[in-house]
């Protein structure tokens, strides 16, 4: 097969990982902030996150759009039940990097403090302000992390497995140099 | 009418004193609010004060007599988190231990074309008072009263307000907009 058919494009790779390192970047800030004393520190640092959750599901748009003219490569020889494993795991990385910036972006609603992207685009509330709606997306929002979080490490894993272990040449498919055979 | 008792004590004096021509007096409280929005990392954050009392004999033809006065429980502010309304009566924002009250008093009404007048006073807030003119519109609701609504821009550091660690006005915006809605009842 031709390198074409076998790998991701550069953009597909390119937004595979920005949003990587945004998801840990958001999630170790989201973790960090709100231990922070309340104090204009940690007003900053709310905002920056929102701002790098929002960013999350811009790009996560971007991706599924790119993917609908850009099909990615064809799975590798695998057990059907990993190649459906991976397919479900997909889809709920994708579902979950779009709900969760949307349970932030409620959340942030419902405490009063509108998300204002980049600091001077304001997004509109989506709910009122209310302090058991406040507690309830709270909940919501941590809740899909940690799913987000329990993913991301089988995702990572299933790639270093197939890396390591069945030499397949899955995760090379990914990288932003890959290894040229 | 138990919950304008404590508020507008000389009402029936008020009542007794309106000569000929619309006005208005005293304020009905629970249907009028203070609400202030300052700018947290460029977000709007809203908050509104609970209890506050009015005294207003506001006299479109006689002007000279129409005056206003505010009192502002300040422990009584309504924020998006709780966090925030424990932090805002601390010594650094409102201090409220020290000065439980904010008070507004004015010194002079005057037209400023058709339904829009100007009132002159004095803002204290924080031991700090300042001169201040807050634009009021005058309209009538659908059952006769009339309604004050206005808006004006306070800076906080004017008034001390968030002090400290937290004078840095690109976290939190040194002006702070103050809204209020005032109904009141409307005698002939």
């Amino acid at each position: 097969m031709s390198q074409a058919e076998t790998c991701y494009t550069r953009t597909a790779v390119a937004l595979h990982w920005l949003a990587g390192v945004l998801i840990l970047c958001g999630f170790a800030v989201g973790l960090w902030m709100t231990g922070l004393e309340f104090g204009p520190l940690k007003f900053r640092w709310y905002a920056y996150h929102k701002w790098i959750g929002i960013t999350v599901f811009l790009l996560a748009m971007l991706r599924l759009g790119w993917r609908r003219k850009h099909p990615p490569p064809p799975p590798v020889t695998m057990p059907e039940w990993q190649r459906r494993a991976a397919a479900t795991t997909h889809v709920l990385l994708y579902a979950l990097m779009l709900a969760i910036p949307l349970s932030g972006w409620l959340y942030s609603s419902a405490t009063g403090v509108s998300v204002v992207y980049l600091g001077v685009l304001p997004l509109p509330d989506l709910v009122p302000k209310g302090k058991a709606l406040a507690a309830i997306l709270k909940v919501l929002h941590v809740t899909l992390n940690y799913t987000l979080l329990a993913l991301v490490i089988l995702h990572a894993g299933a790639a270093l497995k197939h890396h390591f272990v069945d030499r397949d040449g899955v995760l090379a498919r990914m990288l932003p140099f890959p290894p040229r055979a | 009418m138990p919950p304008f008792r404590s508020f507008i004590p000389s009402l029936a004096v008020m009542l007794m004193a309106a000569s000929g021509g619309a006005s208005a007096q005293g304020v009905l409280i629970d249907r009028s609010e203070i609400r202030f929005v300052s700018k947290q990392m460029g977000a709007a954050v809203e908050g509104k004060f609970r209890k506050w009392k009015a005294n207003v004999d506001f006299r479109p033809k006689d002007l000279a007599k129409s005056k206003a006065e505010f009192e502002i429980e300040l422990a009584s502010v309504d924020l998006a988190s709780e966090e925030s309304e424990s932090e805002v009566k601390r010594p650094l924002w409102f201090d409220t231990a020290k000065f439980p009250v904010a008070r507004f008093a004015s010194s002079g009404v005057k037209n400023a074309g058709g339904d829009r007048y100007e009132i002159a006073g004095r803002l204290s807030l924080k031991g700090t008072t300042k001169d201040v003119v807050i634009p009021v519109t005058l309209t009538k609701d659908a059952t006769g009263n009339s309604v004050a609504q206005g808006q004006f821009t306070l800076n906080r550091l004017d008034y001390r307000i968030g002090e400290g660690l937290w004078a840095d006005t690109d976290t939190v915006a040194n002006e702070v907009a103050i809204r209020f809605r005032m109904v009141l009842p409307a005698l002939n």
